[in-house]
């Protein structure tokens, strides 16, 4: 069996390595995807002036630490890509690792705001802010989760010197994932 | 590792952590917005208008920065900047289209009675709740 790489993971026609490509062009759709939520979720918004009272429920707090947690594990995830880019695999795989526990600490308070949440009645079916609020947190949590599995298996490799182009890739996604957070914090957090 | 290396490595570091200690000015800034706008409202600019100010306008500037600097953008080739614009102005014509019909509810030849009706039953019921002292918080209505 021949041990060479298929050419589509090699040729690039654009001149951005194919992987990295492919990334963009994931998070391409993904804008389409969380932009169409976030703009459903504006639209809602403007349109039913009582969702104001409703958005008063939600933790500032809750939603600021998390945004610390995140852009903190950004800094993790472009340190490792640093450390990749000079060949560094172990370090690389630690920073990943930093990263990922980010993640991680990330879906800890999520799960503590949600139970508390949850408990006073504001459920997904409570109406429809709340539709959207676990929607959309949800569906970046899932973006979360995702990352950090992705991660661990890129950072076992990263640890061997294998495939380090990888680490700078599952960087470029998580940060994505921050930025859909940077806006999901005003949107469900600040704007009361 | 040569010392000049070691030396541009420190620079690199330093770059990254020095954008996110602004990220984190920059957090800060959002959260006490909306605590600080009603004591520097004055003429036509409103709390809310600079709670939303510090929001959203300091959200923009946090995905620069992020988009920019951790993820390369800002020497990443333009085909991915077209790339991401293209997506963004998908998104924006979907608002255009959409937003006659969800954030109004009458328009010259149709009504979305349903959609008035919830917003005035809620708005009834959130007034209810402050007449009786504003502690009850009933989260289905």
């Amino acid at each position: 069996m021949s041990m060479t790489k298929p050419i589509a993971t090699t040729r690039s026609a654009t001149g951005i390595a194919t992987g990295k490509l492919a990334v963009w062009w994931v998070i391409g759709s993904e804008i389409v995807i969380f932009g169409g939520l976030l703009a459903s979720y504006v639209l809602h918004r403007i349109g039913h002036p009582e969702w104001a009272e409703y958005a008063s429920h939600t933790n500032t707090w809750f939603g600021a630490a998390n945004t610390f947690v995140l852009l903190t594990s950004s800094l993790f995830a472009v340190l490792a890509h640093h450390a990749a880019e000079h060949g560094d695999g172990k370090t690389a795989a630690k920073w990943l690792l930093g990263t990922c526990g980010g993640g991680l600490v990330f879906l800890c308070i999520k799960a503590v705001e949600w139970t508390g949440e949850i408990q006073h009645g504001y459920t997904i079916t409570a109406n429809g802010f709340w539709h959207f609020y676990y929607t959309a947190a949800g569906l970046h949590a899932l973006h979360v989760i995702a990352g950090c599995i992705i991660m661990l298996i890129i950072a076992n490799e990263a640890r061997k010197n294998v495939e380090l182009h990888r680490v700078e890739l599952i960087g470029i996604y998580w940060h994505f994932v921050d930025i859909v957070w940077i806006f999901l914090f005003p949107l469900l957090y600040i704007a009361k | 590792m040569s010392e000049h290396q070691s030396h541009a490595d420190d620079h690199g570091q330093a770059h990254y952590v020095k954008i996110w200690a602004v990220l984190l000015v920059l957090l800060i800034l959002s959260v006490l917005g909306p605590i600080i706008a009603p004591h520097v409202e004055f003429g036509f600019l409103k709390a809310w208008m600079i709670t939303l100010m510090t929001a959203f306008g300091i959200a923009v500037v946090k995905a620069y920065l992020v988009a920019a600097n951790f993820m390369h953008l800002n020497v990443e080739k333009k085909y991915i900047s077209y790339l991401l614009a293209t997506m963004l102005m998908l998104m924006l014509l979907f608002f255009a289209g959409t937003a006659p019909d969800v954030m109004e509810h009458k328009g010259q030849n149709w009504e979305n009675i349903a959609a008035q009706t919830e917003v005035e039953q809620a708005l009834e019921s959130q007034s209810e709740t402050k007449a009786h002292g504003g502690e009850h918080h009933d989260a289905a209505h």
